[in-house]
């Protein structure tokens, strides 16, 4: 098992930069996150971690040792693929051994591994069977054991479960995660999917147009954002943003804005200018004592909470508020932040200002 | 009367469509079957008039292909009796066997230009197919309209600056010749097909093998080969119809050592009279081996020619 290093890594495609200078480390035995929007150049980090790409620039360090330009043959990684990539010409116990013989194995040998790595992943019947006729789940189990098999130093899993239907996937994440648990091997994921980023990732890496936007545990990310990107991405509904232009002392605890002002984390640098407000929805009560008001637009029921958006004078809000509380449509609400969890932006950049709040966070993404 | 389906046809319609498909096979058929039967009738029984449906079947004309006879007179067909059923047949005749004729070795050149250029063509067009399909090659799309452009004349229409080069070359009637000038004219359409196959291969499956501690050309020949194995098929019987039934070229630069079949057959007519049982022997025979060789490879064939009509 390895810690994975990534230096200032750059791939360009011609004229198009896929990745631009991403940094972050992954330790060893962890179950780390790459998650973003489709084309953000996560699939693409993965693969020159794996040796499928190679890097325009920078360094890749598996094990404390540099391989940025190593085959992927040398690098003794696994890989899972999105559609599996089971050999189809070989049946599933050939496929599993298909590392294994590349190494020279004894057959012998190649027999109990196989059937070991068969029995952990309850497909011992299935065995003998060809990969055609094998359902979603099954694929998925043999191209784990195709990892799994040969004890790699990690294992890059491109998207594996975006094949899968739903009720599915769930299961399955499940038992990745089991799987990830008892042989504490160092996972690379990649997803677009930020609920399963959260649900089973020690930590992400969220990326959007090649560029590294926060990295951190899933609880970090969540609710210090370091960037309105993040901010917006994960979540759903995602946090609310509050447009405004103003200006803030070094140590404030107070922002004003055109028609209110809000209690904050206490800011740690002074800015000037376009400004954007982030709460998240759970963290908006309807209070009646409240002088900051709006008139209610919308509300969707979703079981235990409703989601009731609200309009105000300075922009739109989205509360998360237990369904049993009655809002009527156009009716006037007073609305209450948890001041402690507010975190400001730059608007222009999309940049968290330091606060109480996030400095932690910020110090390293 | 059954009512009606979205998937069954009617009886009617079932009925009507056997009648034309037997039809059809009919049409195409009965030439072949025309001239297998010839090639087992007495030279009279061939131009009999009105055509013999029913007629005493003989080896005669397989005897005339593969033999050189000379005439002989009363005295000499004594002095030497036939041995053989074939020595028989020329023997009733009033003639005797001088020697084999050229057809056995017109034949072997045949199987070894067509199988040599059918081998080169789907050997080197995979190779190329696959470098087009997988690396990032510079003019990648010119290259490949480039290849393409060789097939837009009939190869024919070349025919004068060829012979001019092989003359010049010393390639004129030569296998090796002839293996380069089909596996020339083939290449073209193997890389094209061949391409069409690979890409539809996806690369995860190479990646996979690169993964798991092989080589780019491990990769390459345990993974992708079997994979394609039904598109190389299927270019092969392409390559092998057309460099075994070419005529043209075989006619202009082949009339010794590496002349084919195709234009050694009609030379029969002109040996023993109008031989056309011989000649329907020949053209029997010639058919065989791409018979053999496309119901070997029927089941890639028929996958292989709609291989990509559907996305999976």
């Amino acid at each position: 098992m390895a810690e994975i290093v990534i230096k200032n890594l750059r791939k360009e495609f011609g004229s198009f930069t896929a990745v631009e200078g991403s940094s972050f480390k992954i330790e060893d035995g962890e179950f780390f996150m790459l998650l973003g929007p489709s084309g953000c150049g996560k699939t693409t980090t993965l693969r020159m971690i794996a040796g499928l790409e190679l890097p325009t620039s920078g360094e890749i360090y598996i094990d404390g040792e540099e391989c940025g330009r190593k085959p992927a043959s040398q690098r003794d990684i696994a890989f899972v693929f999105q559609m599996f990539a089971l050999y189809p010409h070989m049946n599933v116990r050939r496929n599993i051994s298909y590392p294994l013989a590349s190494q020279g194995m004894p057959r012998a040998q190649i027999r109990d591994k196989v059937a070991e790595v068969a029995r952990i992943l309850g497909i011992t019947d299935i065995l003998d069977r060809p990969v055609g006729g094998l359902s979603g789940g099954d694929r998925q189990r043999v191209a784990l054991g195709r990892a799994i098999v040969r004890d790699p130093k990690c294992f890059l899993m491109d998207e594996p479960l975006g094949a899968l239907d739903a009720e599915f996937r769930e299961h399955m994440a499940e038992e990745l995660r089991a799987l990830h648990d008892r042989m504490g091997a160092t996972t690379v994921y990649v997803t677009h999917d930020q609920l399963e980023a959260m649900q089973m990732g020690d930590k992400i890496v969220v990326m959007n147009h090649g560029v590294v936007e926060q990295f951190g545990t899933p609880q970090d990310i969540y609710d210090k954002p370091a960037t309105m990107f993040v901010a917006g991405f994960i979540g759903s509904p995602p946090m609310n943003f509050l447009r405004f232009h103003g200006r803030v002392a070094a140590g404030a605890t107070e922002i004003a804005m055109r028609h209110a002002s809000f209690k904050v984390p206490q800011t740690r640098s002074p800015f000037e200018g376009d400004m954007a407000l982030g709460v998240r929805p759970e963290h908006v009560r309807l209070s009646d004592r409240s002088t900051f008001r709006g008139r209610v637009l919308a509300s969707e029921y979703l079981g235990t909470t409703q989601i009731v958006t609200v309009q105000t004078q300075d922009g739109q809000i989205k509360a998360r508020v237990p369904s049993d509380k009655q809002v009527r449509m156009d009716e006037a609400v007073g609305l209450e932040f948890t001041s402690s969890t507010i975190t400001l932006f730059d608007a222009q950049t999309g940049h968290a200002l330091r606060s109480e709040l996030n400095e932690g966070v910020l110090a390293h993404g | 009367m059954s009512s009606y389906s979205i998937t069954e046809p009617s009886v009617r319609l079932k009925w009507i469509a056997c009648v034309l498909v037997v039809l059809y096979a009919l049409i195409t058929l009965v030439p072949l079957l025309w001239i297998i039967a010839t090639g087992f009738k007495s030279s009279s029984d061939a131009i009999a008039y009105p055509p013999k449906v029913v007629f005493e079947p003989t080896l005669e004309g397989y005897v005339n292909l593969f033999t050189l006879q000379n005439r002989a007179g009363a005295e000499q067909l004594a002095a030497n009796p036939p041995t053989t059923w074939y020595e028989q047949i020329v023997h009733d005749k009033g003639m005797v066997i001088s020697g084999p004729s050229r057809f056995g070795e017109r034949f072997m050149n045949s199987v070894i230009i067509g199988f040599g250029s059918t081998f080169l063509s789907v050997f080197l067009g995979t190779l190329a197919a696959y470098a087009f399909s997988r690396y990032r090659i510079p003019l990648k799309d010119d290259l490949m309209f480039f290849i393409l452009s060789t097939r837009m004349m009939p190869p024919i229409a070349v025919a004068i600056p060829i012979f001019l080069m092989f003359r010049a070359a010393g390639l004129s009637d030569t296998h090796a010749g002839m293996i380069l000038l089909y596996t020339a004219v083939n290449l073209s359409l193997a890389v094209w097909l061949l391409k069409g196959f690979i890409d539809e291969i996806p690369r995860e499956y190479e990646e996979a093998a690169l993964i798991d501690g092989y080589t780019r050309f491990q990769a390459f020949v345990k993974v992708v080969l079997p994979q394609a194995a039904t598109g190389i098929a299927s270019t092969a019987i392409f390559c092998l119809i057309f460099a075994w039934n070419e005529y043209a070229f075989a006619v202009l630069l082949t009339s010794g050592t590496a002349q084919t079949a195709p234009p050694f057959i009609p030379t029969i007519i002109g040996v023993g009279g109008r031989d056309w049982p011989a000649v329907a022997a020949g053209a029997t025979l010639f058919l065989v081996p791409v018979m053999v060789f496309t119901i070997l490879l029927r089941k890639h064939l028929l996958r292989g020619i709609t291989f990509g009509a559907v996305r999976k």
